[in-house]
Order: C-alpha cells, then sequence, then structure tokens
C-alpha cells in the first residue's frame, strides 16, 4: 500500500485544509475503519483536527501502554529482558503496560482512551488516524528522532501530508528460509515454494494465516501480469481465485503449516520442513544449517510505528515513552528480542550480536522498498481501482479455510 | 484377598502388562518434558546435545510464571466456592423433587461440560461482550469456568444422597433441629467427603483450561496456561514451560493424595462414582 | 439454578442469535439484521461438510481408542491390583492431567519429529514416524484425554459385584466369555459416560490440531479462525452450533443407556 499513487495525491489535496481549518477534508468521518480507500472517494485523506503537543510539561508519573507482546517487556518474563523499569527510573512515569493479541483488539482499546501510547502495525495505524484516535506527533520534541532512518519517514501508513503521526519502531520481512543441505541450488524465487515445491513434496512449510494469501498474490503479481494484480493487498474475486488455486497446488506439498516461532525452529531443526517462508529471528535461531533470502519477487513484511492517543491522559510521559522506545539503547534490546530491524540504526552498535543489523538489513533503504506491508484487505481496493469490489479479510479468511481443506 | 482371585492368572498377568505398557505410553511424553527442561538445546533437539540447570534458574525466578501461577489459582478457587455452592443448593434441591424437571436439570447441568470446551468459550464471550456489553477481567473468567465446574460438585453430591437416603436428616428434624442446625450438624458432616472430592476435580478442572479461558479471558489477565501458551511462542521461553510443567506434574500428587486419604473410598472419592 | 439458567442457556441461546445476524465487512461491527445467510454457506459450501465429517471421524476414532486402552487398564485396577496398589494407580493416573495441556501436546510434537523418540526406536525395525497430520492428531487427542475414559470406567468397573465373576466361572464361562458376556455389559454405561468427554473434547478442539495437525484442521479451527482473526462472529456461532447439534445428538443417545447418571 506504500505505492498507491492516487492515495497519495489525495492526501496531498487535503493538505491545505489540514493546515488552516481540518474542516473541509476532515469533517466526513464518522467512522474509524475507513482505511485508505474511505479517504478516496470522499476525494481527500479524512484526518480529523486533533491537536499536536507544541510543548512539553511536567511528567505525570505515569504512563499507559499498549504494545504487541514484546515490545514492552518489564523484566516479568524473564529477569534480564527488561526496558520498562530503567525508563521508568530515568523519567519517573510509571509505565502501565497492556498487551494486544490482534490490530482490532489495539483500535478497540484506543478507542476508550485510556491508553497514552500504542505499537501500531500498517494495518492499524491509518484507521487509527481517520478515527482521530491518534494524534500528529511533534518530532520536534523527540531527541531521537532525528537518528531514525529516512526511508521510515514519511511513509503513507505513518503520517498524513508530510505531518508524522507517530515514530517509526523497527520493521521485518517474511524470508524464503530453506536447510543448505537439502535444497540445491540456492532459491531465488517464491517459486521454489509455488510452481517447484513438489521437488521438495512433504517438506514445504507455509505461514499459517489468511495473509498468506498476499504471499501468492506477489508471487502471482510478478510473475503472470496478466492476473492483473497491482497490489497484493487489493484482490478482486478473480484474482483471489487465482491465488487460492495456487495455494491449494501448493497444499499437496507442504507438511504443516506454521504459527508460532517454535514450531517452525523445530521443524526446521529435525527436518520435517526444508524449505518455506520464515522471520529472519527463526532463521537466526536455527542457525548455520539454513539461509534466508529476499527472494527476487520481494516480500511481504511489517513495519510498526509508536502512535500517541488524540485523548492521551499522560501526553507527557507518552513522549517520554516513545522518545525512549526509539533511543539507540532500548531499540538495540527491542530489536535483538523480538527480532526485527531497528528503526534507529544507532541501535546497531549496542546490540550484543555485532553483526545485527547487517543480518536484518536495518540500514538498506533498497531492501526495505521490496517488502510489501502487511495491511488488511477491505473491498474498497487498495490499488485505487473503482471500477470493481475488492476481497476483504472475511473472504481470505473462507478462501483460507477452503485452501487448507 | 480371595476376591482378588476372581479372575484368572492368565488374564491377570495380561492385564498388568496391558496396565504397565499403557503407563509407559503416558508417561514417556511426560519424560521428555522432565528430560527436555534440562535439555540446553533451546528448541528441543533431540537426542539432546548437553545439560543444563539453566532453566530451572530462569523458571525460579521468572515474575511472570508465578503471577500467571498466582492467578490461576485464584481463579481455580473462586470458581471452586461458587461450584461447591451452587452444585450442593442444585443437589439439595433435585433431591426431592421426581420426574419432571429432573432430568432437564440434570442435562443442563451436564451441557457445559458435554458440549465442547469452544462452543462454551464463544458463547461467553459473545454473551459478555456483545449481549451484555461487559469488558472481560478475572471475573468473567470465574464465572465460566464455574459453571462447567459445577457439574462435579453436582454429581459427587447427588450420588451421596442417593446412597445415603434422607433418613438420618428426617430423625434430626424429628427431635427437633431446625433446618439449619440439621444441614450443620446432619448433612453436611453427611456430604463432606463428596465435597472434597467435587472440589478437587473442579480446582483441576479450572486449573489446567485453555479454550474457555482464551474466549474468557482480558488480555491483561493471564491464567497459568494462558502464560504457557504465550511462552511457547516466544524466543527461549520454551524450555522455562517446561520446567513449570515439570513441576506441576510432580506437585499435583500432593492434593491427589490427600483428597484420596480423606475421601476413603478411591474410586467414589475421585470420579463422582456413585 | 438459576444461574445456569440465566447465565450459560442465555450466553448460548445468544449464540444461536448472533449467528442469524451479519457482520458488516466494512467496519467489522454486527448487523442485526436476521439472515440465515451463515447457514446457507455452512451447508452449500463443501469444505465445511468435508471438515464436519473429518472432525467427526476424528472424534470417534478417539473415543474408540481411548475405549480400548481404558479398558483393560480399568479392569486391572479395579478387580486385580491390591487396595494399595490401586491407590497408586490412581495417582499415577489423574497426575498427567495437571500436566499442562500445551506442553503435553508439544510434547507428542517432539517424540513424533523426524528425528525425535519414536523415530529413533522405530527406525532399527525399518520403520517411521507417522509424521504430523491426522494420525498424529488422533494420537495426541487420544492421549490427552485418557485420563478421562479411564477414571468412570475403572469407577464403573468398581460397582461390577464379584460374585458375578464367580457365577459367570460356575457356569462354565471362561475369562474371555465372563468379560464379553457379563463385564462388558455391566461397564457399558460408565464406557459411554467416559466417551461424553473423549468425544466432546476432541470435537471442540483446536489447538492439539495446529501443534500436531500438519495442514489439517478441524471444526474448531474454523470457529476460532473467524472469531478471532476474521472478527466475525456471526459465522464462527453459526459453525459453533454443529458441534452443539452433534453433541445433543449424542447425549440423547447417551440417556438412553443410563449413562448421564455415571458421569
Amino acid at each position: 500500500m506504500r505505492r498507491i499513487p492516487t492515495k497519495r495525491l489525495a492526501a496531498i489535496a487535503c493538505a491545505g485544509a489540514l493546515a488552516l481549518a481540518a474542516t473541509a477534508c476532515g469533517t466526513s468521518s464518522g467512522d474509524g475503519d475507513g482505511g485508505p480507500k474511505a479517504g478516496e472517494e470522499q476525494g481527500g485523506f479524512t484526518a480529523p483536527d486533533v491537536p499536536m503537543l507544541d510543548k512539553l510539561g511536567d511528567m505525570e508519573g505515569q504512563v499507559n501502554i499498549l504494545a504487541w507482546p514484546g515490545y514492552a517487556e518489564d523484566g516479568s518474563t524473564d529477569k534480564s529482558v527488561d526496558w520498562v523499569t530503567p525508563f521508568e527510573k530515568e523519567t519517573g512515569c510509571q509505565a502501565n503496560v497492556k498487551y494486544f493479541a490482534t490490530s482490532d483488539e489495539a483500535i478497540q482499546l484506543m478507542k476508550s482512551g485510556e491508553y497514552d501510547v500504542v505499537s501500531a502495525s500498517g494495518d492499524a495505524s491509518l484507521r487509527l488516524i481517520a478515527s482521530g484516535d491518534a494524534a500528529p506527533v511533534n518530532t520536534d520534541l523527540l531527541t531521537n528522532y532525528g537518528d531514525i532512518e529516512d526511508f521510515l519517514k514519511d511513509r503513507d501508513w505513518n503520517s498524513v501530508d508530510g505531518q508524522m503521526y507517530g515514530v517509526p519502531h523497527g520493521w521485518g520481512a517474511n524470508l524464503l528460509m530453506y536447510t543448505k543441505d537439502v535444497v540445491k541450488p540456492a532459491p531465488t524465487s517464491w517459486g521454489a515454494v509455488f510452481d517447484d515445491a513438489s521437488k521438495y513434496a512433504g517438506k514445504v512449510t507455509a505461514y499459517d494465516s489468511p495473509i498468506y494469501i498476499a504471499d501468492a498474490a506477489l508471487y502471482l503479481m510478478k510473475t503472470q501480469p496478466d492476473v492483473g494484480i497491482e497490489n497484493p493487498y487489493a484482490l478482486d474475486k478473480d484474482q483471489l481465485a487465482a491465488a487460492v488455486d495456487l495455494l491449494k497446488k501448493q497444499k499437496a506439498n507442504v507438511s504443516e503449516y506454521w504459527s508460532d516461532y517454535l514450531k517452525e525452529v523445530a521443524a526446521f531443526k529435525s527436518g520435517d520442513s526444508v524449505i518455506g517462508t520464515t522471520w529472519q529471528v527463526i532463521a537466526s535461531t536455527i542457525g548455520d544449517s539454513v539461509d534466508a533470502v529476499l527472494p527476487e519477487e520481494g516480500s511481504t513484511g511489517w513495519s510498526d510505528t509508536w502512535m500517541i492517543g488524540a485523548k492521551a491522559p499522560n501526553p507527557n510521559c507518552g513522549y517520554a515513552w516513545m522518545d525512549y522506545i526509539t533511543s539507540p539503547k532500548a531499540q538495540a534490546a527491542v530489536a535483538e528480542y523480538f527480532g526485527e530491524a531497528p528503526a534507529n540504526t544507532k541501535a546497531c552498535g549496542l546490540t550484543s550480536d555485532a553483526s545485527f543489523c547487517e543480518t536484518y538489513h536495518a540500514t538498506d533503504a533498497d531492501y526495505a522498498d521490496q517488502i510489501w506491508y502487511w495491511t488488511t484487505p477491505i473491498s474498497q481496493c487498495l490499488d485505487g481501482r473503482t471500477d470493481t469490489e475488492c476481497t476483504d479479510y472475511g473472504d481470505w479468511t473462507t478462501a483460507w479455510t477452503e485452501i487448507k481443506g | 484377598m480371595s476376591q482378588r482371585m476372581i479372575l484368572s492368572a492368565g488374564l491377570r498377568r495380561s492385564l498388568a502388562a496391558t496396565t504397565l505398557v499403557v503407563l509407559v505410553v503416558i508417561y514417556v511424553p511426560l519424560a521428555l518434558v522432565l528430560v527436555n527442561s534440562f535439555n540446553a538445546d533451546n528448541t528441543f533437539g533431540w537426542p539432546p546435545e548437553s545439560l543444563t540447570l539453566r532453566w530451572w534458574k530462569l523458571a525460579w525466578h521468572s515474575q511472570g510464571a508465578r503471577d500467571a501461577l498466582w492467578t490461576s489459582i485464584q481463579v481455580a478457587l473462586a470458581a471452586t466456592a461458587i461450584a461447591l455452592v451452587l452444585g450442593t443448593l442444585a443437589a439439595m434441591g433435585l433431591r426431592r423433587t421426581r420426574f419432571f424437571g429432573r432430568n432437564v436439570v440434570s442435562l443442563l447441568i451436564i451441557l457445559p461440560i458435554a458440549l465442547p470446551g469452544i462452543v462454551t468459550g464463544l458463547a461467553f464471550q459473545n454473551g459478555f461482550r456483545t449481549i451484555l456489553g461487559i469488558q472481560l477481567s478475572l471475573w468473567t473468567i470465574v464465572i465460566a469456568h464455574a459453571t462447567f465446574c459445577i457439574v462435579t460438585v453436582f454429581n459427587n453430591v447427588q450420588a451421596r444422597f442417593q446412597r445415603l437416603g434422607g433418613s438420618l436428616e428426617q430423625a434430626s428434624m424429628d427431635l427437633g433441629a431446625g433446618r439449619w442446625t440439621t444441614f450443620r450438624l446432619v448433612t453436611f458432616p453427611m456430604l463432606r467427603s463428596a465435597l472434597l472430592a467435587g472440589a478437587l476435580l473442579s480446582f483441576g478442572l479450572s486449573f489446567d483450561e485453555i479454550v474457555v479461558t482464551t474466549f474468557t479471558a482480558s488480555s491483561h489477565d493471564q491464567t497459568l496456561p494462558i502464560w504457557i501458551f504465550q511462552n511457547l511462542f516466544r524466543p527461549n521461553q520454551a524450555p522455562v514451560v517446561n520446567v513449570v510443567a515439570a513441576v506441576l506434574v510432580v506437585a499435583s500428587a500432593v492434593p491427589i493424595y490427600l483428597a484420596q486419604r480423606l475421601s476413603g473410598s478411591t474410586a467414589e472419592g475421585l470420579t463422582g462414582a456413585r | 439454578m438459576l444461574w445456569l439458567g440465566v447465565a450459560y442457556l442465555g450466553a448460548l441461546a445468544a449464540l444461536l442469535i448472533t449467528s442469524l445476524w451479519t457482520q458488516d465487512d466494512f467496519t467489522g461491527t454486527i448487523q442485526r439484521a436476521w439472515t440465515l445467510e451463515n447457514f446457507r454457506t455452512l451447508f452449500t459450501v463443501e469444505v465445511y461438510r468435508t471438515i464436519t465429517v473429518r472432525t467427526i471421524a476424528i472424534a470417534a476414532l478417539v473415543t474408540v481408542v481411548d475405549v480400548v486402552l481404558a479398558f483393560p487398564i480399568a479392569l486391572y485396577m479395579a478387580k486385580v491390583a491390591s487396595p494399595r496398589l490401586q491407590r497408586l494407580l490412581v495417582i499415577a493416573v489423574l497426575m498427567p492431567l495437571w500436566a499442562s495441556y500445551l506442553v503435553k501436546a508439544y510434547a507428542w510434537r517432539g517424540m513424533l519429529s523426524a528425528d525425535g523418540p519414536i523415530a529413533w526406536i522405530a527406525s532399527p525395525f525399518g520403520l517411521g514416524t507417522p509424521g504430523y497430520g491426522l494420525v498424529a492428531t488422533t494420537i495426541t487427542l487420544a492421549y490427552l484425554w485418557l485420563p478421562y475414559m479411564i477414571l468412570p470406567v475403572y469407577a464403573g468397573l468398581e460397582r461390577v459385584p464379584d460374585s458375578l465373576f464367580e457365577a459367570s466361572a460356575d457356569l462354565g464361562g471362561g475369562a474371555w466369555t465372563t468379560i464379553r458376556r457379563v463385564v462388558v455389559p455391566m461397564a457399558f454405561p460408565a464406557i459411554v459416560a467416559g466417551s461424553i468427554f473423549t468425544f466432546s473434547l476432541s470435537m471442540g478442539d483446536y489447538i492439539a490440531v495446529k501443534i500436531v495437525g500438519g495442514t489439517g484442521q478441524l471444526l474448531g479451527n474454523v470457529v476460532y479462525d473467524n472469531s478471532s482473526t476474521a472478527n466475525n462472529l456471526p459465522f464462527a456461532a453459526a459453525v459453533a452450533t454443529v458441534p452443539i447439534v452433534v453433541m445433543l445428538g449424542y447425549l440423547a443417545a447417551a440417556r438412553r443407556t443410563g449413562a448421564l447418571e455415571n458421569l
């Protein structure tokens, strides 16, 4: 969804309004689930007028944090994994951390107005902006913002017309992993798990989620132009059917679908799986017997942003948290624990594994450019088509059930 | 022990052998859990390349595991308490009723445990959130757990009533004792071991429940099974989970043993049989 | 009593009602308009039929495996073991119930993996592990629910009077005949009672399948996927009516054997 020219145009068209009164473009939004396409239809991206903090005040003494599990560890899981306690000592803000499991849940909780900051993924951030639940972020108040990689700033999942609505946190790609001894020659294309999967019949693995359909769509987009896919998250009925067909053929060669970290690591170690989609952190855990590559078609992936609530009760501590979590030290700790590329690449000097950033391509803008970040498909086509209706996540779920049979 | 000779020697031997085999099958995976809690490889590579005590140390210091254990105990205790009261009341209420209503209520009590957990869980989640608009909390877990725990208490108490009949209580009433006095001095002592067995089963059911809990817990409340579920998916936490499981298995022998001693007959005490 | 009526039946009824509503794809909110659309999808799309049949078959298979495993051990406990051994055996059977469900499922994942203990032991005989899939799911579920079968059967057998065994022997019945003609019919309600547990627990499972099921999926997965990831509660509710109907049928059949008194 980063490559949607129409949406960017729409956002620009609305720019003046946002700066002046924010009423012309911003009032028509009633629902929080508009997503990017809602903006297009209404002739502009609907970013309601939410005031931005211009200067920091006194700390409130506490901050309510909504986070993906693993993003705000306070040592309760593992005593040595703790970057929340240093924050509390440094700022005097007591951190109340709540974990959420899905983007939908995060949005629901943010709507309550009780939370100051949230780690939002690409499929949640725009919905939070459009519904007026997230406030623009005054990046001048953040000391570490300047160190964040430029290719993560002002992207269309975290900003509206040059106004940042959050601080980039970290990102990662869904890679192609294979066991070196078994898979020869080394694969360079997703074709290895789709068209050529039969070569490793019964040893192929795939991610167990409807969103994996986007991986098949991406492959079709690059290899079968006549299917006409422009964005792997914007599939009309026929395009979805083509992706489903591809996945059904793949299934005959799949040993199992993986959904958790442990399951895939164990399967590759034991030889139950030899090739399939993965995260870098899994490949690193397994070690030298496997290799994980970004295939020539590019890949799907994720990019997360810390956002501040429009009704944040503790905005100063909220800013303090956003600044702290993007500091080199905290970024190094989170990135290594969670297994993703840090947004602040000054962290690279502080990781316990000296080559961490290299492994995760943290500074590689070209690499990041080949990733299609996870986005929830909705019935309005995210690629800007207006002559047809796209399939939404509910359709994808049904399709995924059918694929697994 | 003449009664132990009712089956022929050959049959007894083959039964013993089968029992042994089944027990081995039951305990081999558990032994694997124990071995893996010492396995230096953090994803249980087999056979273990080297052994370590690291996971035991980590588990001992894990605040999350302790909190989750405490939450689980609280939930299980609260659910058991509710189940004890309601299960006993239901059994006492049904004692005098015959025919109509009796079967219906019996079925109603069995239903929460007989229907798959995912149905019960979904029904409660839908009921709490969509219909009643209540935020999920520790109490929603307790309510859901209590509902499927009632059956264990109900069955034990009802079985005891059927075996003992009502003559003792009638005698008590005839001698001038009030309802409450009768309950306190006659009915309750009579039920004590049945209640204990029901409570133990109910505690166990609630303690290891994950499906219904997943649907009725807020993301903030972590019972031990949920903690285990989440930690299996975090890097380097799986072996710690093995340690916790190994400890639980060994520790569970204590309450089971105590309950057996207190409830007299093994069969009746622990299965709710009559 | 009132509690059960309100809390549980109310929740179940609400679930059924929800299944007749529909979900707005755009906002993800539930629209309270009556429709049979969810059920039409459920009945007409073939994949749901396949999954239903598969789920029932696995639940039945798990139950059969558990009966076969549980009967001898329960008979041994009830009629052969000394009281002391009996007590120890009950503890031995109950203890695994306390090891977390997830940990046990993962233990079986380890047992069944390509380089796990089973493959290790079986390979000298030219055999291998069944790998992950429906066989592995059946084994794991049968393992998980075995204690729920052993206990009721054991309790049922303990109630069979010893004199019946003697009478059968006096009348010339061999050991096998006695078991087949006397013991099994007497214990049958207890077996059915145990099967209610194993059958319903298997019907609703979705976690063990994810761990050892390979590419397979059961009804529980469909309910879970639709309610949790797709946020489509109405359809999840519609799917959930399938196990409800199956279990009600099962309970009705079980009632005729008098098994409900044995739970």
